[in-house]
This record gives C-alpha cells, sequence and structure tokens, in this order.
C-alpha cells in the first residue's frame, strides 16, 4: 500500500493510482496527431524538483525508438514528447518515465489559460524594442549634453536630434502599446489608472520633443519618454512573469488532479474518457478507492462514500442503488456504476453554482493601490501644468514657451517611481511566496490580504487534514491493534488505512480477507472468523458505548471475546495550532464555519481556542455570515478547501485553498497553500504587510523625488539634462526600497 | 566631424543587431524555461537527450 508519508506532502495522493498515472491509466485521449505521422503530447510531471531529472527524463525517452523529441521544462514542470506514431504507442514510451517514480498527467495545452505566455511575450518584445531606443537615443542625447557645453554646432545638435526622433518615435508607438491600451480601457470606463498619466507623459514629451526638433529648439525629451517606458517595462514583464509563474503552478496542481472517467458501454467494454467528454446517459464505473468524476445516480453497487470536500462532513455515508452521487466524493469500499445525470437544478452543483455567481457580482471593486495613487496624482499633475501655464501667460511669456514650461512639468513629474512603486514590490514577494509554498493567484491578492482583520476558517481539509487518525490507541492492547491492522490491510477504505497507519509495519494475516461494501472486513484464520468494521457487522452489545463524541469508529469481533472499538477522530494540521495562536496574537478576530456536526465542530473549536463557531453550515449559510462581517465593515480572510466553501471563497474580501482543496475552490481561491502545513498561511500574511509598508514607502520617496523637481519645472528651470537625471534617481531608489523586502523577511515566524 | 557619418550608422546597426538577435531567441523558445536552461549545459552530451535537431518539439 502507497502510504501517504511516501506520497509527497499532499494528502490527495493517496486517492491515486499507484502506477505513476495521476488518475490515468492511458494519455491516448490527449495525442495529438500531426498531418506528417507524427505525435505529440504534453504531460505535467508531479514529482520534478532538481535539474537533474531532466537528463533521466529526457534520457529515458530519447534513448527509444521513434521518440523525435522530448523537452523537459523546469520552470513550469511540464514535458512534451514528440515521436512518430508508427513506432509506439505513448503509453509504452512513458512507462520507462513512470517506472523511475515520476508522476505524469497529459494535458490538453490549448484549454490552458494561454494568455499568460503570450502576454509576458508581447511585453518582453516590448521591453526589447524600448531598451535598443534607450541605449541609442541615450548616446546620442549624452553627446548634445556634452556638446552644449563644448563646441557643438547648431547643425549637428539638429542632426542628433532628428536621429533620436527616428529611433525614438517608432520605440515609443511599439513599446508603449501596454500601457496605451490600459489607459484606453480605463478612461472608456470612465476610471482613472497609473496608465493614464503614464501614458499621457510618454505621449507629450515625445510629441513636444518632434514639436522642439522642428523648431530647431533645445528642449528634446525623446531619451526621458523612452528611457520611462524602459524602466516601467522592466517592472511590468518581472511581474507578469512571476505571477505567470504562479499561475502555471497552480494549473499544474489541477491538471494532477483531473481523472480520466472509465465508461462502460453498451456491449460491456470499457474505455477511459477525460472528464470533459462524458454526456449525461453514459455510465461510468466507480472502484473502490476513487474520487467520483460526475455527478449521478448510483445504478450498480453498494458502498461507503467519503463527502468530506463536498459538505465538510467527515463521516461517510452509506450509498446504493438509486442514491445521488456528487463529482468529488471519494468511493471508499465497493465498486459503484453511476449513470451520468446532467447538473440539474435542485442538486448541490446547481446551487454551489448558482451562489458563486450571486457572490462574484456581489464582491466589491476592489481598487488597487496604484490606482489610488493615480486618482490623487493625476488631477493633482495635470492642474499644476494648467496652472503654470496660466501663471506665465499672464507674468507675459508667449503661448509657445509658457506650454513648453507646462509640458515640462508634466514630463518631470513622470509617474516612473510611481509606476514601479507597486510591480518591483511585487515581483519580489509573489517570487518569494512561490518559493515558500503560497501562490499568488490574483493580482492584487497581496494588497487585499496586507488590509485583514478577521479570519474565517473552514474545518475539514483546512484546519484538520481530512483524514481520520487513530485517538484511542491508549486503551488497545498491542496485539489487538496488529491483528486489526492485519485485516485492514486488505482495504482501501480510511479508517482501515489509519489502523495500518497507527500499527506501523504488521504481519501480513495469511489468510483471505473478504470485504463486504459499507459494512467491514471479514476473515478465517486457525479456524475462527475474524471480522472489522461496523458496529453492526461486528454483533456489537447494544450496550457498548455509544460514540456520541462524534468519532467514527471500527470494531474487532475475536469469537470468545467482546468487541474491541477503535475510534478515529480528523488529525489536525501540523501546526494548525501555532498557526491559529500566532494569528489571534496579530490581533485578528477568529471564526470557525464548517459543514460538519455539532460536537466535531465544537471540539475542534475548542482544541484550537476559536471561540467563535458555526456547525452544520450549509454554502449559502456560510456566505450569509462572511455578508454579515462585511455589513459590520470587517475585511475577512476565508480559508476553505471544500465544494461547499467555493461561493464563499468568492465572496470574502480575500481567500485562500489549500492545495488539495476542491477544483472549484482553487479557482475561486487568491492564494493556494501548498504542503500539509499551514505555514505559508503566516507566510504569505507577513510577506502581504511587509509588502504594503514597502509601496507606501515608495509612494513617500516618489512624493520626496516631486517635491524637489516640482518647483523648478513650474519655474521653467528644467533641462532634458534634469529630467533624465531625476527619473533615473527616483527609478533606482524605488527599486532598491523595495529589493528590501528579502532583507525583511528574517523576522519572527509563527 | 565626417567621422559621424560612419560611426552612427555603424552604432545603429550594432545596436540593431542585438535587437533583432533577441527577438530571434525570444521567438525560438529560449526564455521559457530559464531554469532549465541554467542546468543543462551541465549535463553529457553523451547521455543524448540533447542532441543537436533532436532536442526541440517547436
Amino acid at each position: 500500500m502507497a502510504e501517504v508519508a511516501a506520497a509527497g506532502p499532499r494528502p490527495q495522493a493517496a486517492d491515486a493510482p499507484e502506477d505513476g498515472w495521476a488518475g490515468f491509466s492511458d494519455p491516448a485521449a490527449y495525442v495529438r496527431a500531426r498531418p506528417d505521422g507524427t505525435a505529440e503530447l504534453d504531460l505535467v510531471v508531479e514529482n520534478l524538483h532538481c535539474p537533474g531529472c531532466i537528463p533521466r527524463i529526457e534520457g529515458a525517452l530519447t534513448r527509444q525508438p521513434g521518440v523525435l523529441g522530448a523537452r523537459v521544462n523546469l520552470t513550469t514542470k511540464r514535458l512534451r514528447l514528440h515521436w512518430r506514431q508508427d513506432a509506439a504507442e505513448a503509453a509504452a514510451l512513458l512507462g520507462r518515465v513512470t517506472a523511475q517514480g515520476f508522476r505524469l498527467a497529459p494535458y490538453d495545452p490549448d484549454a490552458l489559460s494561454a494568455g499568460g505566455d503570450a502576454e509576458v511575450k508581447a511585453l518582453l518584445r516590448a521591453l526589447a524594442v524600448a531598451g535598443f531606443a534607450a541605449g541609442n537615443v541615450m548616446l546620442l542625447s549624452v553627446s548634445v549634453w556634452s556638446g552644449l557645453v563644448s563646441d557643438m554646432g547648431p547643425a549637428t545638435r539638429g542632426l542628433f536630434h532628428w536621429l533620436s526622433a527616428l529611433i525614438a518615435l517608432p520605440a515609443v508607438a511599439y513599446a508603449g502599446q501596454p500601457f496605451f491600451r490600459s489607459a484606453l480601457g480605463a478612461l472608456r470606463g470612465r476610471r482613472l489608472n497609473m496608465d493614464v498619466p503614464i501614458s499621457l507623459a510618454v505621449i507629450l514629451a515625445a510629441a513636444m520633443s518632434l514639436f522642439e526638433t522642428i523648431q530647431g529648439g533645445d528642449h528634446v525629451y525623446f531619451d526621458a519618454s523612452v528611457m520611462l517606458l524602459f524602466f516601467l517595462l522592466i517592472g511590468r514583464t518581472l511581474d507578469h512573469r512571476v505571477r505567470s509563474q504562479a499561475r502555471s503552478a497552480a494549473e499544474n496542481l489541477m491538471l494532477l488532479r483531473a481523472q480520466a472517467a472509465s465508461v462502460v458501454s453498451a456491449d460491456g467494454t470499457r474505455r477511459a474518457l477525460p472528464v470533459s467528454d462524458i454526456r449525461p446517459g453514459m455510465r461510468v464505473l466507480v472502484a473502490a478507492g476513487e474520487r467520483v468524476p460526475v455527478d449521478g445516480r448510483i445504478r450498480q453497487g453498494r458502498s461507503e462514500l467519503d463527502t468530506s470536500l463536498v459538505t465538510g462532513e467527515t463521516l461517510p455515508r452509506a450509498v446504493e442503488a438509486g442514491a445521488e452521487v456528487f463529482a468529488g466524493t471519494l468511493n471508499l469500499s465497493g465498486p459503484l456504476e453511476v449513470e451520468v445525470t446532467a447538473a440539474g437544478e435542485g442538486t448541490l452543483l446547481a446551487e454551489i453554482v448558482r451562489l458563486m455567481e450571486a457572490a462574484e457580482q456581489g464582491r466589491a471593486r476592489y481598487v488597487r493601490l496604484a490606482d489610488r495613487a493615480a486618482r490623487i496624482y493625476a488631477p493633482a499633475v495635470h492642474l499644476l501644468a494648467a496652472v503654470t501655464f496660466a501663471g506665465w501667460l499672464a507674468s507675459g511669456l508667449d503661448w509657445q514657451p509658457a506650454l513648453l514650461i507646462a509640458v515640462a512639468v508634466l514630463i518631470v513629474t513622470c509617474p516612473c517611481a510611481l509606476g514601479l512603486a507597486v510591480p518591483v514590490v511585487q515581483v519580489a514577494a509573489v517570487g518569494r511566496l512561490l518559493r515558500k509554498g503560497a501562490l499568488v493567484k490574483s493580482a492584487d491578492g497581496l494588497e487585499r490580504l496586507a488590509e485583514i482583520d478577521t479570519v474565517v476558517f473552514d474545518k475539514t481539509g483546512t484546519l484538520t487534514l481530512g483524514r481520520p487518525e487513530l485517538v484511542n490507541r491508549a486503551e488497545i492492547a498491542e496485539a489487538d491493534l496488529a491483528l486489526a491492522a492485519s485485516i485492514a490491510a486488505a482495504s482501501r477504505h480510511p479508517l482501515a488505512r489509519a489502523l495500518c497507519r497507527a500499527a506501523g509495519p504488521v504481519a501480513p494475516l495469511g489468510a483471505e480477507v473478504r470485504e463486504e461494501p459499507g459494512l467491514g472486513l471479514a476473515a478465517v484464520s486457525d479456524g475462527r472468523e475474524l471480522r472489522l468494521g461496523s458496529r453492526a457487522w461486528c454483533a456489537t452489545p447494544l450496550d457498548a458505548p455509544e460514540s456520541d463524541s462524534g468519532d467514527s469508529e471500527l470494531w474487532l469481533a475475536v469469537p470468545g471475546r467482546a468487541p474491541l472499538r477503535f475510534a478515529f477522530r480528523d488529525a489536525l494540521r501540523p501546526g494548525a495550532k501555532d498557526m491559529v495562536a500566532w494569528l489571534r496574537r496579530r490581533g485578528l478576530a477568529l471564526e470557525l464555519l464548517s459543514g460538519d456536526r455539532t460536537p466535531v465542530v465544537e471540539r475542534v473549536a475548542e482544541t484550537l481556542g476559536i471561540e467563535r463557531w458555526e456547525a452544520e453550515c450549509r454554502p449559502d449559510g456560510k456566505i450569509a455570515r462572511l455578508n454579515a462581517l462585511a455589513a459590520e465593515g470587517r475585511k475577512v480572510l476565508m480559508v476553505g478547501d471544500g465544494l461547499n466553501d467555493a461561493p464563499a471563497l468568492a465572496a470574502a474580501f480575500v481567500s485562500a485553498s489549500p492545495s488539495e482543496a476542491a477544483d472549484i475552490s482553487q479557482t475561486a481561491a487568491d492564494f493556494i497553500l501548498q504542503g500539509e502545513s499551514l505555514a505559508p498561511l503566516g507566510e504569505a500574511l507577513r510577506v502581504a504587510r511587509i509588502s504594503r509598508l514597502l509601496v507606501l514607502q515608495n509612494f513617500g520617496l516618489a512624493l520626496g523625488y516631486n517635491a524637489i523637481a516640482v518647483p523648478l519645472a513650474v519655474a521653467g528651470l528644467v533641462t532634458p539634462l534634469i529630467a533624465a537625471l531625476a527619473m533615473s534617481a527616483s527609478s533606482i531608489a524605488v527599486t532598491l526600497n523595495s529589493l528590501r523586502l528579502n532583507l525583511m523577511e528574517r523576522g519572527a515566524r509563527p | 566631424m565626417n567621422m559621424l557619418a560612419y560611426l552612427i550608422p555603424v552604432a545603429l546597426f550594432l545596436g540593431l543587431l542585438g535587437l533583432v538577435a533577441f527577438l530571434w531567441s525570444l521567438k525560438s523558445g529560449q526564455y521559457e524555461d530559464l531554469d532549465g536552461a541554467a542546468h543543462r549545459i551541465l549535463f553529457d552530451d553523451e547521455d543524448g537527450p540533447d542532441k543537436p535537431g533532436n532536442s526541440r518539439s517547436e
């Protein structure tokens, strides 16, 4: 039995088949045939951690006949295989990789949000063009500046200005597009964002410089406009890049869990189909230990279902023919044949989807810090420029030089430092959290996380592992535990597995074990019938202690002895207690909202010291509580994993999910916490608060810079040289300040 | 000052060359796996994963 500990940090790995395929036994459904007789297949490689794995995987593949190419991408942890289709089957080729212990999951690259990669590429191209232009224009500008104090003639200066225009104008038109598009979008929506003043400064600087060049004047700011673009594009590219990395890591989590459904056709044959190809009316076989891939009704079979991911309930539910089942529940004991039903109204899933849509509409549109700054900054600067123009006109200057001075004000208050203030911090913070196991999915997630004052937890799968542990071990004799574990080894039922984990390695029973779905296990050894299972299965006398505490139980019946009770409880996540205590010390209000039964929730709340808790919450109940908190003016971080938490995650101010959460919850959450421990949550909170502090400091730096530069500009004393120096200096100051994030990390940790 | 007639085109041409080289490297996918690329140089060629013309599936 592949134990959880051996399968890595993600508990749900225990649910996966053990042949190296995450959910899939046959990747054929994802093979893309090409017209020249070759085929391609994309896969996610789960446990690809070190660079040394690259030659192991690629070598194993390229040494086989028919393989044309195998390329591992260490950054995205994905593999692309290209081979001649007549030479080999994909499954056979990849067998050599899975044999080395790598777990693979095929995927369809077109189904991924390809937007991220294309955007990073477009930004890199713009960055290259801006860099080329900035370098060459600066070369010419430095000559002009030194020419102003030496002997450069007006004709040469004019030539240099024209050359600068020739380089800068096309570069601005191309590299400025990301800013222009975003600014236009904001203006159309009657909003202001940071890109509006940026675009305006770049365009005005270029236009005024062209005008000056034609007039043969000295105030030519081509260098300032392309350098502004270059600096800002560096920040923006890094920002997109690190977030696209976090996003692809989050996608991998889901791809690795994507299941194939085993479809039974009319003549009884079976084939594996991706879940997306399943249609209502098909019949799907779900083996014991597998997750139910679809919503449907049971046609045949009897089993128990673990619905913790759907409802938060930890006790398994017995089901038989005719019962409705939901995608995401775990089939525990017997094989089931499920007829797929459309997600009709009235099902739990339909309710979840409806609630999520409502929650997303209701979610207040959060305005990012930079855009809030832009709302004050842009009108202020434009007003200042207008006042400057009017002031110089009134003091008797011609309109042309007055306009030049006004535009110089706009350029010198250039939003370079302001535009860099957020992305540079963001890059440092998101990259750091990526390494610490917290994936930041939404662009403004960190900013919102920094503002929270309340944390609402789900219980099952969030504060607990959603996995039972033996709790009354002290009452049980070692020999009995070993005997029970040797019977339990035959089953994939979570209680049986918990028993095996608690007992450690035991000698095999040496007798055949029979499993009765929904009841328990039986084995005949030394002429005695041993039974392990439910209360009824083991003929437990009625006066045996009731499980009022909400613990799950197994009974061991040995002829001639009273049945023995094993009690199980959902174990807390490692570090959950410390994390809760740490959050409380930081002054955050804590709440527990669970779909589980009252005694269980009460006990967990008590253990962790959370005073406010609610049990048996339905999804709409969770939303109602969150709305009530929001109405009080609280900013709530919701942490949850189940399908029933998804609407609440979408409704909360900011949300986080563990990596084994239901797909729909992971999609809704702003943060994904990897690994078993809750430590990444504390790390994310700390980094978010430091980031906010650094961003505010950056705004302060930009303001300080403007306090010096603006009076000079208004007085008409700014030259292109001063503008270029001031801009570089302020940008470097802001960048250096942001990089302090990596120094400040070594503070106290939970 | 006549030297400028040669030097400026030469400088611009060199800059453009760098720009084109960068755009080419971007297009050919060399920026897709920076972590992996940093380590690939250390692998033994005889192992074969990186045979020329064999490694890239465009």
